[in-house]
């Protein structure tokens, strides 16, 4: 496109990528590569040896509440205040990779990317902590496999979702000071109260959180999102605290440690890869 | 596919469709918004695909408080059964791979839902149009044979124009290839409508040429342009503009100015 000023620009729309021309012509190397491309993108679930077989011929997992976290300060939140009692079992882990997956060291950081973990004395409250990055098409197919394996009826699904204030639309400027703060979107079969104020239009939510509420609402299972909006990039417990409010509804079924000691808080709020020191 | 958000299926035997494509500057998901929000329509379904980027977001034409905490995801299907329309909005973008396998989601569900016809709204680049296409209206339709036997008569009273072929390659002469349809930002526009020739379904195409920017005024102009055909608004309304803007669309573009900017 030229300017009034001559320049040639290249013109972006917000809508679509450039048109690609019909795939059909692909030749059968470029379909090998794809196909490859394809099975290596794809989300793999691995459970532990009881689980396995409890899912063995199409079972599924009693589950009545399930609780997924997915950002560093949700994930971070669950581990200091309800993981760190020692009353949960590490049961399974999904592997993921795309662009983003950095080379993996060692088996180490792929399982701790994507963890789920059950109450040992209640096997049917299920966490799963995801901090790793899932790419648009890799949303639907985790969504998809996740909840094959766990028995809908009286579910109940929580997610815990961070997010940036700076994502957050308001008419009136927010300012500083209201950040951390929570707001929820619930599918129509979620019949509790939020503990929060619901996302107001024209605000969204997309990525993983989003991609587990469209499953629930299709499939008329009670689920709600609580997202965070905080002002802080990395794991901050201020953030942290900030989920306190949504797991108070859970109660029994999450023993939630209402203030879990500096050290166990420091362990998860470490200002992580230190790449740079312009910004803090 | 689609998945029925009431008790039972509805049923679309005989209705019209309308729908847009994801193009640029979003204009046919615009007007679709304005005819959701004007026509009052009620949701019946969505269609639950991977084909579409996840998201969700409370009701995007809530009009009151007790409506507003309604989840809505990123395709769904409305109808106004008064009027025999069904309208399907897309909220979110194709995923890139995706777009053939989408397609042919969209047309078997068409098939199966037995609309009468369906209309596509959508747009295309601005910056790309030929010598021809840069004068007079930017609007253009195209229509499958099969939905000609029907409308040919209505589409001449409208003096509607006809999208042009136009040549591969402009300004070559020697290269012997026959004008094509072409359609830069339309998404999947012109694959839904060859596809839709080839399987002779009854399918019209309404685009708009435009740029990306503050595309509400291309939205009411595409809009009403359809309303001349398709009659959805009653004419007698004394008010020149008819249709009601949905509060999903606040805030186009960004929160508040912070008051401390001054």
């Amino acid at each position: 496109m030229a300017t009034f000023f001559g320049e040639v620009l290249s013109v972006y729309s917000r809508a679509v990528e450039e048109e690609e021309e019909d795939v059909d012509e692909e030749n059968e190397e470029d379909e090998e590569i794809r196909r490859e491309l394809e099975q290596k993108r794809e989300v793999v679930l691995h459970w532990s040896p009881e689980v396995s077989e409890a899912l063995r011929s199409g079972n599924k997992l009693q589950c009545s509440d399930f609780i997924l976290a997915v950002g560093h300060n949700a994930a971070s939140f669950l581990s200091a205040y309800v993981l760190s009692s020692a009353n949960w079992d590490a049961v399974g882990h999904a592997s993921v990779w795309n662009e983003r997956s950095r080379a993996v060291t060692g088996q180490h950081s792929e399982e701790s990317a994507c963890v789920f973990h059950r109450r040992k004395d209640n096997p049917s409250v299920l966490i799963c902590q995801v901090t790793c990055y899932l790419a648009e098409d890799q949303q639907f197919q985790w969504t998809e496999k996740v909840f094959e394996c766990l028995q809908h009826r009286e579910l109940n699904v929580m997610v815990l979702s961070d997010g940036s204030v700076a994502d957050y639309k308001t008419a009136d400027y927010l300012c500083s000071s209201s950040a951390p703060f929570l707001r929820s979107l619930h599918t129509g079969a979620f019949s509790d109260r939020p503990v929060c104020q619901p996302l107001e239009q024209p605000n969204i939510i997309t990525g993983l959180p989003a991609a587990v509420l469209n499953h629930c609402q299709v499939h008329r299972v009670a689920a709600v999102v609580y997202q965070c909006y905080s002002d802080v990039i990395g794991p901050d417990s201020v953030t942290m605290e900030t989920y306190k409010l949504a797991l108070t509804r859970l109660g029994r079924s999450i023993q939630l440690d209402p203030s879990p000691s500096t050290d166990i808080l420091r362990k998860f709020a470490r200002t992580t890869d230190i790449q740079s020191n312009l910004y803090i | 596919m689609f998945i029925s958000s009431q008790n039972s299926e509805p049923s679309f035997k005989g209705f019209t469709l309308v729908m847009p494509a994801v193009a640029v500057g979003n204009v046919g998901q615009l007007a679709v918004d304005l005819i959701v929000s004007t026509l009052n329509m009620s949701r019946v379904g969505h269609i639950h695909t991977d084909c579409l980027i996840p998201m969700a977001g409370n009701n995007p034409y809530a009009t009151c408080k007790e409506d507003a905490e309604e989840l809505h995801t990123p395709a769904e299907v409305y109808t106004a059964a008064e009027l025999k329309l069904a309208v399907l909005q897309i909220r979110a973008p194709i995923v890139q791979t995706k777009s053939k396998k989408f397609r042919q989601l969209l047309l078997s569900w068409i098939k199966a839902s037995g609309f009468s016809r369906t209309v596509v709204l959508s747009s295309s680049h601005a910056y790309q149009r030929d010598d021809q296409q840069l004068q007079g209206t930017p609007l253009r339709y195209l229509v499958t044979p099969s939905l000609l036997k029907v409308s040919a008569h209505a589409l001449k009273e409208l003096g509607w124009r006809e999208m042009e072929r136009v040549s591969a390659f402009p300004g070559l002469t020697d290269a012997n290839t026959e004008p094509r349809l072409y359609i830069p930002g339309g998404g999947i526009t012109k694959g839904l409508y060859t596809d839709s020739c080839t399987e002779d379904l009854p399918l019209a195409v309404l685009l708009l040429f435009c740029s990306e920017g503050d595309n509400i005024p291309d939205a009411f102009t595409l809009v009403n342009h359809l309303n001349d055909w398709l009659q959805l608004l009653d004419n007698h309304s004394p008010e020149p503009n008819k249709w009601k803007i949905p509060p999903s669309w606040n805030l186009l573009f960004g929160s508040g100015i912070p008051p401390a900017l001054f």
